[in-house]
């Protein structure tokens, strides 16, 4: 949209300056653009290929080799079911318990709102590494050390202030006088929500599920700290590529290729809706 | 906290009044009605299983975390062996008093302060660039970044790793392509302070997309009137983006730079995993050290003390940015 407004504006005296753009802007996404260029090129190069001192910008021989072997490392399908399920869980539970409160912030005035916001806001700030310490202590307290149900605990520490300030944004923008003109045609107050503002809701509900999905899915000190070897996340399961031996690069980077584009495909899709919701609250974990 | 709920929950339903005695946050705002009506209690149930959650979940373990940080607090307590006693500011005397602290603390505000310039600068360049460029290269600078933006950390970290291995690395081989420069074989971790700055730059690639993203988005609210007035007025480029887009920006600004200033303070997986879980002492952060001194150390209560005073550190810095926040809320 921006593009075609640069483009009306684009007068023929100005050709020569926009090239000169134009090139710095390709300077940018090549430098911005390497390091994932680099990772799917290791991924496709034969093991002997990659660990070439005299390193080539495209894989001669094209193999898929290091995928086989990047699933033989450790527990690849149980981590990315590990993670699946926290993820999964904390979702749920941060969208049904954060929408009730984004609503009552968002629509309600009310004794306290100003407390409630500022403590909200508040708990984001406290950095996850500082909790560490009590919150491993606290589950090993209640026998939920190396337990998923206890790793879900954790993980609503941050995702569930995410989900009500980035739902607040949605809310705020679907307007009232839909909910009221509602209600002047006879649906109470939970029927005027129901059936005109959740449907509108839905799309920011999805974006913020999709963002909340992939924050917890890339946590990983809470995921290292809390579970055991046997019971490690996708995030720690990449750590299994480096041995006393050394570190096998190209089935590393294939096992990054496997956990990052799933990611940045979701990350792609929800992107755009997200920038309102983080323009209107801005929180990124 | 709750408190103030069971109060307000006896508070009379202020029901269509557009001037709630019961008080809503704005008294001097009575046209800008916030509620369709509704009892105070109604605000208040919907509440309450978030910070019901939040109280058990974070609630509990800050509390502990400030109690552990006055204790004596290591491996035997936790097993349960001895009771854990109180040991009144000793923790706290201890870590301030130790040189160590001190040289960990400098490290990471420079470390911080600098990762924070260079992202705000660098992503506040390529947002005012995107608007010079062609739309082909918009797209593909966009692809870029959320790309990077959306890769999760350990990956990058990863990646990163790969890129500066010092025997295959191709950042090694790529450089010493440039005339004059062979640096074949070397290894940037030996020397902390490259070894930081590569840090540096995997932190600070992987938070410039959302600072571009968040400020594009900014940058198309400023009216295209106001710098075409400052243009006329003889404005240059400069001009107009120091006396015109830089204050409409500003609460963007402010409020991007502290949120990289946490993050950046917050700093763990990258050191942690760079340095394949053992950071060197000169490699230590705020967040490392702590981690460090509770669970390598197993003194969980001087390692409470670094992370409480990590949390003070940044206390000033939220206070800042709770004033933005409270304003964008209150625009509405």
């Amino acid at each position: 949209m921006a593009a075609s407004t640069a483009a009306t504006r684009t007068r023929p005296t100005r050709k020569k300056t926009k090239l000169g753009w134009n090139l710095l802007g390709l300077l940018v996404f090549v430098t911005a653009g390497f390091p994932v260029y680099w990772m799917l090129n290791t991924a496709f190069k034969p093991s002997t290929e990659a660990i070439d001192p005299d390193p080539h910008l495209f894989p001669r021989h094209f193999t898929l080799d290091n995928f086989k072997r990047a699933l033989q490392i450790g527990d690849f399908w149980g981590s990315i079911g590990r993670s699946l399920t926290v993820s999964l869980v904390v979702v749920l539970i941060g969208i049904a318990v954060g929408l009730l409160a984004a609503l009552a912030i968002s629509r309600f005035a009310f004794r306290g709102r100003k407390i409630v916001i500022i403590g909200i806001l508040a708990v984001q700030m406290v950095p996850l590494v500082a909790m560490i310490i009590p919150v491993f202590l606290l589950l090993n307290d209640l026998g939920q050390y190396d337990k998923l149900s206890g790793l879900i605990i954790t993980y609503l520490t941050f995702i569930l202030p995410f989900t009500v300030w980035t739902l607040r944004g949605f809310i705020v923008n679907v307007p009232k006088e839909l909910e009221e003109a509602a209600m002047v045609d006879g649906c109470t107050r939970t029927g005027a929500f129901l059936r005109v503002v959740f449907p509108l809701l839905a799309p920011g509900m999805v974006a913020t599920s999709v963002y909340g999905f992939i924050q917890a899915w890339n946590e990983y000190l809470y995921a290292l700290m809390l579970m055991s070897q046997n019971h490690q996340t996708a995030t720690v399961w990449l750590s299994n590529f480096t041995t006393q031996h050394g570190t096998e690069y190209a089935p590393m980077m294939a096992g990054s290729t496997m956990m990052a584009v799933p990611i940045v495909i979701l990350f792609l899709l929800v992107q755009r809706k997200m920038a309102a919701g983080l323009t209107a609250g801005a929180v990124k974990g | 906290m709750s408190a103030a709920e069971t109060t307000t929950a006896k508070v009379p339903p202020a029901r269509r009044d557009p001037l709630p005695g019961a008080g809503s946050g704005h008294p001097g705002k009575p046209g800008k009605k916030r509620g369709t009506g509704g009892g105070a209690a109604v605000p208040w149930a919907l509440l309450a299983p978030c910070l019901i959650v939040l109280a058990l979940v974070l609630g509990y373990p800050l509390v502990r975390l400030v109690t552990l940080s006055f204790q004596k607090f290591g491996q035997p307590q936790l097993w349960g062996f001895q009771a854990a006693e109180s040991v009144g500011l000793d923790n706290f005397t201890d870590v301030l008093g130790d040189a160590e602290f001190w040289h960990v603390v400098v490290r990471t505000v420079v470390f911080a302060a600098t990762a924070v310039v260079l992202t705000m600068v660098l992503g506040m360049v390529i947002a005012l660039l995107l608007q010079r460029v062609s739309g082909w290269v918009k797209t593909l600078i966009n692809i870029a970044l959320v790309a990077s933006w959306g890769m999760p950390i350990v990956v990058a970290i990863t990646i990163f790793k790969w890129m500066f291995d010092s025997d295959y690395g191709v950042l090694n081989w790529l450089l010493s392509q440039l005339p004059g420069v062979d640096v074949t074989g070397h290894n940037w971790f030996i020397d902390s302070t490259q070894g930081l700055a590569v840090i540096m730059l995997l932190v600070v690639w992987g938070a410039v997309p959302f600072v571009v993203i968040t400020l594009s988005a900014g940058l198309t609210q400023v009216p295209k009137e106001l710098e075409e007035a400052a243009r006329l007025d003889g404005a240059g480029s400069w001009g107009v983006f120091r006396h015109v887009t830089l204050p409409i920006l500003k609460p963007i600004i402010v409020m991007l730079a502290t949120l990289s200033v946490i993050w950046d303070m917050g700093v763990f997986p990258q050191v942690f995993v760079m340095r394949g879980g053992h950071p060197e002492p000169e490699y230590q952060l705020l967040t490392t050290y702590s981690y460090d001194k509770a669970f390598v150390v197993n003194d969980y209560s001087q390692g409470s003390a670094i992370a409480l005073l990590t949390v003070l550190l940044l206390l000033g810095v939220i206070a800042v940015y709770m004033r933005q926040m409270l304003k964008i809320g209150d625009v509405e």
